[in-house]
């Protein structure tokens, strides 16, 4: 019966899509927004790569509510798994290749993660991706070494006090009479290293919360998992 | 990127919808059904990208200076960015409670969870499993040697 009725809503959702498919015009949609966006936004913000303009110049609230939502999502998953068992039997180390690659990759990941999020505002990328590959320098030698713990304490203490700084920065562009989050300091050369006033600062904030909180995240999955 | 292309993508974007729904619809493995909801994710994501596809239009970043002719829209970029990260918290979250019911109950088949959680649901509140006197002899055995 569930068999029959899974089948009949894939099909209405199929000749659903189908129906939109014939609607829709390919690669000429006339745009609205991202038009002016991309007149102004070089003006206005100064940053080079426009979608880190809006990002953290025209919608930063939002990145701030959706920093809160993965920070929800890790707290509830901590609160989930709970902590390991005092006793519990961890992995054994993983094999040589593993454990040597670990070592050769945690400075290569390093150096392009800290890269990535200090050229967020020039180049593709920013925060949210160079703090996923912090996340993973200090997570891949954990897969080779399941023995070695993360120091949680020092994980969240960064973490808060990155969250900490994003909102302060905010609070300061209250102070001089703008909005909150609105983008502070002068916004330099279109394209230099030092350009677009706070946003590199924000995204080194976003980059630190993301990179912690992911690491922190996947540590205490791997440890829950050697509990069992 | 020619029309055809652009219509490659949009096929796929709708196929990646569909075989995620039917991932979770079909499936009775909770991990299975995890997956399913990250296939459809992926595809609504290239859906919300390709809704302001333009045609020979550049990615919205200056370089050198040099203003492209005709950029892409940066806002749904930047809402895809917030999906991403959105969906890798789903994901843990997800991932994390199946291993909690994975510890509890020994298993993740979806049938066997609901059987034994009504069987706990009944056991706690002290009452038999409702059952049909047409059900087959052997359910009605394992219901019996359960309790």
């Amino acid at each position: 019966m569930r068999r029959i009725s899974s089948a009949l809503f894939l099909l209405g959702l199929g000749l659903l899509i189908a129906m939109i498919f014939q609607t829709m015009e390919f690669g000429s949609v006339a745009p609205l927004v991202g038009q002016a966006i991309n007149a102004t936004a070089a003006e206005q913000v100064g940053a080079a790569n426009f979608v880190t303009s809006v990002v953290l110049g025209y919608r930063g609230f939002d990145t701030l509510l959706e920093l809160t939502i993965l920070f929800t999502a890790a707290t509830a998953g901590g609160l989930v798994l709970g902590k390991p068992r005092a006793g519990a039997v961890r992995d054994p180390d993983s094999g040589f290749i593993l454990r040597a690659g670990a070592d050769l990759f945690f400075p290569l990941l390093l150096v392009v993660g800290l890269y990535i999020i200090l050229h967020g505002h020039l180049t593709p990328g920013g925060g949210f991706q160079g703090g996923v590959i912090l996340a993973a320098a200090f997570f891949i030698p954990i897969l080779a070494r399941p023995g070695t713990s993360m120091d949680h304490r020092l994980v969240s203490i960064i973490e808060g006090l990155a969250g900490a700084g994003f909102i302060l920065i905010g609070l300061l562009a209250m102070l001089g009479g703008g909005d909150f989050l609105t983008p502070l300091l002068d916004t330099g050369e279109l394209g230099a290293l030092l350009s677009a006033g706070s946003l590199p600062l924000l995204y080194i904030a976003v980059g630190l919360k993301v990179g912690s909180e992911l690491a922190g995240l996947l540590a205490q999955l791997s440890e829950t998992e050697a509990s069992d | 990127m020619s029309m055809d292309t652009s219509l490659i993508f949009h096929i796929a974007a709708f196929g990646l919808i569909l075989i995620g729904s039917a991932g979770i619809v079909l499936s009775t493995h909770l991990v299975r059904i995890i997956f399913g909801i990250a296939l459809l994710e992926a595809g609504a994501n290239l859906l919300l990208l390709l809704a302001t596809y333009r045609e020979g239009s550049s990615a919205p970043i200056i370089v050198d200076g040099q203003i492209p002719a005709v950029m892409a829209d940066p806002v749904p970029q930047a809402l895809v960015l917030t999906a991403i990260v959105i969906g890798v918290g789903i994901l843990a979250l997800a991932l994390s409670l199946a291993l909690r019911v994975q510890r509890a109950y020994g298993t993740l088949d979806l049938r066997e969870i609901r059987q034994r959680l009504e069987q706990d649901i009944a056991d706690e509140a002290g009452i038999e499993l409702p059952s049909s006197i047409d059900a087959p002899q052997a359910v009605v055995k394992r219901q019996e040697g359960r309790a």
